[in-house]
C-alpha cells in the first residue's frame, strides 16, 4: 500500500557519512546520528535535499533502559526520535539519536521548525531530556510541581505504587506559590510604553474551551496582544497506559484519545500495530473498518459543526447536530453494544461481523443526513451574521500552516489538497471514490466548508461501502489475530494452545517498531509503537492532530478580539484529550 | 376620600407585568425547545408551568452571596435599577384607552429616559462585580447602548410627527386610519433592532455572551439578585413588544375583540419574535455592532426623520 519509498541509500549520501541507516518494519528511512549532528542534519534535510522534508511531522523519545532487544543498535539510555514529512516525496523519514543519562540533552531544533516548541518541551517534561537553546523549555503536561519525568522506565505508572498522597502545609503553599500567575514565566510582557495590559484567564473552566483547557490571554483592550495556551489538565498518561497494556487490551484506552472519533482510534492505532506484526486484514474487515470509521468522521464533524455555530452565538444548530449524530449512535450501538467509545476493532479485524440488517441502517442515515446538510448549510453556513463572524478571522497560509505542522481539514482550508486516505492510501480506500475538499485562505469560514463538505463525502464512501461490502471472513488469518480463531480449537491441541496463550496472555510481537499515520477526524493522528518482543508495548507514541493546532493558536488570533478567539477556536476542531492524550 | 382608582391601576399593571415577566421563562424555555426538536420543561405541573414556581422559589431560597472583592453597595444597587427603571416604564403605558397609570404628555420621552437608566445597571454591575468578564461585559453594554440609543429616539420621531404628540395614547388614537408600521416602516425596522439591542437579547447579547465571557456582566451574581437581572430583561422585553404594538401596530385598535385583548396579542406576538430571534441567529462581534449602528443604522434615521418630515411638510 505504501507508495514508493526513497530508498534509504539516496538519503543516506544526501546526509552524509555520518548517518547510520536502519531497516525498520515501516519501511520509513531511518537514521542514527549523535547528538551534534541533529541540528545540521535536520536543516539540511529542510533546506537542502532535493525534494525536502518541510514539514516536522512528530518528536518524542525512548527510554531504553529497561530494553532486552537491541538488535544490535546503540546502548544509549534514552533514543530521541524525530518524525519529518516531505509533501514532495510523499515520504517521511525517521532519525534518532542516542543519548547517555549523564548527559541527557540535544540541540533544539525550534530555530529551524518552529512547531517542534511543544513537543520538545513534551519530551522534556516527560523524560528529562533537555533541548539546548530552547526558548521556553519547561513542563508542558504535568503541573509544574511535579517530581521525576513520568514516561521514564523508572517512574511508577499507577498511583499505588506512588505511596499515599500527603498534603502537609508547607507543600499546599508551594503549590500554591507555583499557580500564581507571572506574566514573564509565559513570556507575556505586562504592557507598552503607554499601556497596561489586561491579563484574562480563559478556562480551564470555560464554556467556549469545549474542555478543561487554559487560555491566558494578554489584552490591550478586547484586542489580544497575545495568547499562550496551557494544556495539560486533560492529561491521563495514554502512553503510559500503552506500556503496561498487552497490545490488544490497549485498543480501548485508544477510543478515549480523540473521544469524538470513536473507532478512528482504533483504526489509526491498528494500522500501525498491523504494520507492525505484518498482518494483512481481509477485504471484508477493511471494508467494515472503513465504513464504521467513516461514520465516526460525520459524528465527530455533526458535533463540531453544533458546537462551532455555538461558538459564534447560534443557539439552535447544536441541538439539531446532535439529534442527527444520535442517529448515527443508534446505528453504532446496533453494530456493537456501545456508543461513543465502541473499542471494536480487534487486531486483524473487528470484533464481530456485522449484524443482520446493517445495510438497511446504515442505507436509511446515508439518505437521511444530505437533507439535513442541505438545512444547516441554510441556517448556518449561508447565513449572514455567521459569515460576518467567520470570514477573514484567523487565516492562515499554506506556508504556514506547514510550518506549524498544521493537518487534516485545517490544512485544506488553506488551498493545500492533501488526504492521507489519497495519497497513503490504508485500509481500502484506494478502492473507493470521493473528492477532498479544499478551502481557499485558511480562515475559519473555509476550515467550516472543508468540514461541511468532507462530511458529505463520508457519506458517499459510506454508499460505496454498503453496495460494494465483499463476503469472505472479517478476521485475519494470522498467528496474532487477537482473539484468536476458535473455529478448531477443540479439532487439534495445537490450536487449542495457541488459542489458549493468545487470549490469556495476548499477542507476542517480535522486537521491531513501526510508525503509520491515518486521516482521523481532526487531522493526522499517528502511533508509534515500539516493540521489545513482549506481549505489549514497549513505547506508545501518539501523535494527534489537536497538539499541533493548538500550538498553532497564538499566531491565528494574534491581533484579533475576544469573540474571534472562540471562533477560531470552534472552528480548528479539537478535542482536549486529543490534545494532552 | 381618597381616590383609589390609581392605585387599583397600578396594583394590575404589577401583577400583569411581573406574573408575564415570570411566565415569559416558561414560554421562552418551551418556545427555544418547540424549535430545537426538544421538550423543555415538562415536568413540574401540567404542561411543566409549575416550573415559574419552582424557579422562583430555587433563586429566593438560594443563598445570596456577595463576592468579597466586589464593591458591595453598587453590587447589591445594580439589579435593582433595571428592574425598577423597566417597571417605571410601564407607568405610561397604555394597557387599553384609559387604563394607564400616567397619561403623560411626553410618554415617549419618558419611555426612553427610563430605558437609557437601564443601563446603568449593566455597566454598575460589571464594575461592582471586580472580575474581567463582568467587566469587560461592562464596557460592552455601554459602548452598545451608546450606539444603538442614539437611533433608538431618532427612528421614533418619525411616529411622533404623524401623530402631533408624546402622549401615547393619542399616538395611538392617530392609527384609527392606518397603523403606522406602514407610513412609517423603516422607522418600525429601525426601533425593532434598537429595541432587541435595548434589552440585550440575541443577536445583541454582547454584554453576556456565554460563549466569550462566561456570563458577562452578571457572572458573579447568584441567587435573587441573578434573578433580579432575569426579571429585569423579560420586563424590557414586554416593555419594548408593547411598545412597538403602541406606537406601530395600533396598540388596543382592532375589530371585534376587547382592547386589552388586541394588546395583549400584538404584543405577545413580538415576544415570541424576540425569542425566535435568539433561536436563529448568531451573535456579531462587538466592533461590528458598533459599525452597523454608526455607519448605515443612524444615517437611516435621520434620512427617515427628513423624508417623514418633508412629506408631512408638503402634505399639510
Amino acid at each position: 500500500m505504501q507508495p514508493a519509498l526513497v530508498s534509504n541509500e539516496e538519503l543516506a549520501v544526501e546526509l552524509g557519512a555520518e548517518a547510520k541507516s536502519e531497516i525498520t518494519r515501516d519501511g520509513i528511512p531511518t537514521f542514527w546520528l549523535a547528538p551534534n549532528e541533529i541540528h545540521e542534519v535536520v536543516r539540511r534535510l529542510r533546506e537542502s535535499v532535493p525534494r525536502p522534508f518541510k514539514v516536522f511531522y512528530d518528536l518524542t523519545a525512548i527510554d531504553e533502559r529497561a530494553r532486552r532487544n537491541r538488535n544490535g543498535r546503540s546502548a544509549g539510555d534514552f533514543t530521541v526520535v524525530y518524525h519529518l514529512f516531505s509533501y514532495e516525496r510523499n515520504d517521511y523519514v525517521r532519525l534518532k539519536v542516542p543519548l547517555d543519562i549523564k548527559h541527557p540533552s540535544v540541540p533544539s531544533i525550534v530555530d529551524i521548525f518552529p512547531a517542534a516548541n511543544w513537543y520538545e518541551r513534551e519530551v522534556w517534561d516527560m523524560f528529562g531530556i533537555a533541548f539546548e537553546g530552547h526558548p521556553h523549555l519547561t513542563r508542558i503536561l504535568m503541573p509544574r510541581s511535579w517530581q521525576g519525568h513520568p514516561l521514564r522506565k523508572d517512574h511508577p505508572a499507577r498511583a499505588t505504587e506512588m505511596g499515599p498522597f500527603v498534603l502537609p502545609d508547607e507543600k499546599l503553599d508551594a503549590e500554591q506559590e507555583a499557580l500564581r500567575f507571572r506574566p514573564e514565566e509565559w513570556g507575556m510582557a505586562r504592557g507598552r510604553e503607554d499601556t497596561d495590559f489586561l491579563f484574562l484567564n480563559v478556562g480551564p473552566q470555560h464554556p467556549g474551551t469545549h474542555g478543561v483547557l487554559r487560555i491566558v490571554l494578554e489584552l490591550d483592550g478586547e484586542e489580544i496582544v497575545n495568547a499562550v495556551p496551557d494544556i495539560g489538565f486533560h492529561h491521563r498518561g495514554a502512553e503510559k497506559m500503552g506500556e503496561r497494556q498487552t497490545w490488544h487490551t490497549y485498543i480501548p484506552y485508544t477510543d478515549r484519545i480523540d473521544y469524538l472519533g470513536g473507532v478512528m482510534n482504533n483504526l489509526a492505532y491498528l494500522t500501525s500495530f498491523e504494520k507492525l506484526a505484518g498482518i494483512t486484514v481481509p477485504p471484508r474487515g477493511q471494508m467494515i473498518r472503513v465504513m464504521t470509521a467513516e461514520l465516526f468522521r460525520i459524528i465527530s464533524h455533526l458535533v463540531w459543526y453544533g458546537t462551532f455555530a455555538q461558538d459564534v452565538g447560534q443557539m439552535s444548530p447544536v441541538f439539531y447536530t446532535f439529534n442527527d449524530r444520535e442517529k448515527a449512535f443508534s446505528i453504532i450501538e446496533a453494530v456493537c453494544g456501545a456508543r461513543m467509545h465502541p473499542n471494536w476493532f480487534r487486531i486483524g479485524g473487528v470484533a464481530q461481523d456485522l449484524p443482520r440488517g446493517w445495510d438497511a441502517m446504515f442505507r436509511d442515515f446515508v439518505n437521511y443526513l444530505p437533507a439535513r446538510l442541505d438545512e444547516y448549510d441554510r441556517t448556518i453556513m449561508q447565513n449572514l451574521l455567521f459569515q460576518a463572524r467567520t470570514k477573514g478571522v484567523g487565516g492562515c497560509t499554506i506556508d504556514e500552516a506547514m510550518e506549524w505542522s498544521m493537518t487534516g481539514p485545517n490544512l485544506r482550508a488553506c488551498g493545500f489538497e492533501w488526504d492521507v486516505r489519497k495519497k497513503q492510501p490504508y485500509a481500502c480506500y484506494d478502492q473507493l471514490e470521493f473528492d477532498i475538499p479544499t478551502g481557499k485562505t485558511g480562515d475559519c469560514y473555509d476550515r467550516a466548508i472543508v468540514h461541511v463538505e468532507e462530511m458529505r463525502q463520508s457519506l458517499r464512501i459510506i454508499r460505496q461501502c454498503v453496495d460494494q461490502m465483499p463476503g469472505g471472513p472479517c478476521n485475519a488469518e494470522h498467528p496474532l489475530t487477537t482473539p484468536p480463531p476458535k473455529a478448531r480449537t477443540m479439532h487439534d491441541i495445537e490450536t487449542l494452545i495457541d488459542h489458549f496463550l493468545g487470549v490469556s496472555w495476548g499477542p507476542v510481537v517480535p522486537a521491531g517498531e513501526a510508525f503509520a499515520a491515518i486521516e482521523a477526524t481532526k487531522g493526522n493522528n499517528g502511533y508509534y509503537l515500539v516493540s521489545d518482543g513482549g506481549n505489549g508495548s514497549y513505547r506508545t507514541r501518539i501523535r494527534t492532530p489537536s497538539f499541533a493546532h493548538m500550538q498553532m493558536l497564538p499566531l491565528l488570533v494574534r491581533g484579533l478580539m475576544i469573540p474571534d478567539l472562540l471562533a477560531i477556536l470552534g472552528s480548528l476542531d479539537f478535542v482536549l484529550a486529543d490534545i494532552d492524550r | 376620600m381618597i381616590n383609589l382608582y390609581p392605585l387599583l391601576i397600578i396594583a394590575v399593571v404589577l401583577f400583569i407585568v411581573l406574573n408575564l415577566a415570570a411566565g415569559l421563562i416558561w414560554v421562552e424555555r418551551r418556545l427555544l425547545a418547540l424549535w430545537q426538536d426538544r421538550y423543555g420543561p415538562n415536568r413540574v405541573g401540567p404542561f411543566g408551568l409549575g416550573q415559574v414556581l419552582a424557579d422562583s422559589v430555587k433563586l429566593f431560597l438560594k443563598e445570596d452571596w456577595i463576592p468579597p472583592f466586589a464593591d458591595k453597595g453598587v453590587f447589591i444597587l445594580a439589579p435593582g435599577i433595571i428592574v425598577a427603571t423597566a417597571i417605571l416604564s410601564f407607568a405610561v403605558i397604555p394597557l387599553a384607552p384609559g387604563f394607564v397609570v400616567a397619561d403623560l404628555n411626553i410618554g415617549v420621552l419618558f419611555l426612553l429616559a427610563m430605558s437609557s437608566l437601564g443601563v446603568y445597571s449593566v455597566v454598575l454591575a460589571g464594575w461592582a462585580s471586580n472580575n474581567k468578564y463582568s467587566l469587560l461585559g461592562g464596557i460592552r453594554a455601554s459602548a452598545q447602548m451608546l450606539s444603538y440609543e442614539v437611533f433608538m429616539g431618532l427612528s421614533l420621531l418619525g411616529v411622533v410627527i404623524l401623530a402631533g404628540s408624546f402622549r401615547l395614547t393619542d399616538i395611538v388614537e392617530a392609527q384609527r386610519k392606518v397603523w403606522f408600521v406602514i407610513p412609517q416602516f423603516p422607522g418600525f425596522v429601525l426601533f425593532l433592532i434598537a429595541g432587541v439591542a435595548e434589552t440585550r437579547r440575541l443577536p445583541f447579547d454582547l454584554a453576556e455572551a456565554e460563549s466569550e465571557l462566561v456570563a458577562g456582566f452578571h457572572s458573579e451574581y447568584s441567587g435573587m439578585k441573578f434573578g433580579m437581572f432575569f426579571v429585569g430583561e423579560y420586563i424590557g422585553v414586554i416593555l419594548i413588544s408593547v411598545a412597538i404594538s403602541l406606537l406601530y401596530f395600533g396598540g388596543w385598535l382592532g375589530p371585534v375583540l376587547p382592547p386589552g385583548l388586541w394588546l395583549a396579542i400584538k404584543t405577545m406576538t413580538f415576544i415570541c419574535l424576540f425569542i425566535l430571534m435568539r433561536a436563529g441567529l448568531p451573535r456579531p462581534r462587538f466592533d461590528q455592532l458598533m459599525s452597523w449602528g454608526w455607519k448605515y443604522l443612524l444615517p437611516l434615521a435621520l434620512l427617515n426623520l427628513l423624508v417623514t418630515g418633508a412629506v408631512v411638510l408638503a402634505l399639510s
